[in-house]
């Protein structure tokens, strides 16, 4: 850049650089309405979604908006994690129990935003394990819940994460 | 459009393990964008898995679910050839659905 385009006219390629960056960001959301996602109209929340138990922020708290009870710590419940998550954006889970008659299963990260991860409704017939892939924001113990002929039963794990995956 | 769900489905014995992978950001709500605002949180809410018109496997999903979100499950009752259906929906309203022959 020359000594001339400085001052007034160095203004305006801030300016120029602002309105590309914002350019920039429309074309990517241009590709977004290519790749089929439509904006989002305020939708109503899915049927069946339990919306204020997945806003609780503690464990009492969210088992007592998406069950109504306590749990009780059992040791008929396998938790796999890693000891060390080093991507907190991607940590593998997987839970299994031998209890009988099982309708639901949870995942709860207390130490994240919102305590609830996930949570699975166990058809009869359907084995009561599960696996997916969870986001931890730090350092956490992760709780795994168990519905098991009514009663509620937890079993919990404590992971290291060195790399928060929610943002921040 | 190709569907954003994949699925494999597997009999052995009596026994079908269910493992699917949908394509979706699930936005926390947390992460800033290139302008430095919160992108407001996009996740799916819930994931059915229907055999022979009964719901064998419900996920009810927050934001703290990975992108990409993966699941693997089983259940009794299906056989090989039979047909499962996986449909989903988001907080935005957005959904999609698959059926796929079980293997």
């Amino acid at each position: 850049m020359s000594q001339e385009t400085k001052g007034a006219s160095g203004d305006k390629s801030v300016e120029r650089r602002q309105v590309l960056k914002s350019l920039g960001l429309a074309g990517i959301a241009g590709l977004g309405f290519a790749g089929g996602f439509s904006l989002p109209a305020l939708a109503a929340d899915a049927p069946g979604w339990p919306q204020e138990a997945f806003k609780e922020k503690s464990e009492a708290d969210a088992l007592k908006a998406l069950y109504g009870k306590t749990a009780e710590v059992s040791d008929k419940i396998t938790l796999d994690l890693p000891e060390i998550a080093e991507n907190g954006a991607v940590v593998p889970v997987s839970l299994a129990t031998s209890l009988p008659d099982v309708t639901s299963l949870s995942i709860l990260v207390p130490e994240n935003p919102f305590t609830i991860a996930a949570s699975y409704k166990i058809a009869e017939g359907t084995l009561p394990a599960v696996s997916c892939r969870i986001k931890m924001a730090k350092t956490s113990k992760v709780v795994a819940i168990v519905e098991s002929a009514g009663k509620l039963y937890s079993t919990s794990k404590e992971v290291k994460v060195t790399l928060g995956g929610c943002g921040g | 459009m190709p569907s954003t769900i994949r699925v494999r489905a597997v009999a052995k014995d009596d026994t079908v393990e269910v493992q699917s992978l949908i394509q979706h950001p699930m936005d926390s709500g947390f992460i800033k964008d290139a302008k430095g605002e919160f992108i407001p949180a996009h996740h799916i809410e819930v994931v059915t898995f229907e055999h022979a018109g009964k719901v064998v496997f419900t996920a009810f999903w927050g934001p703290a679910v990975s992108k990409d979100p993966y699941v693997k499950f089983s259940f009794k009752g299906a056989k090989k050839g039979d047909l499962l259906k996986i449909s989903w929906v988001d907080n935005f309203g957005e959904k999609d659905s698959l059926e796929a022959n079980i293997l």
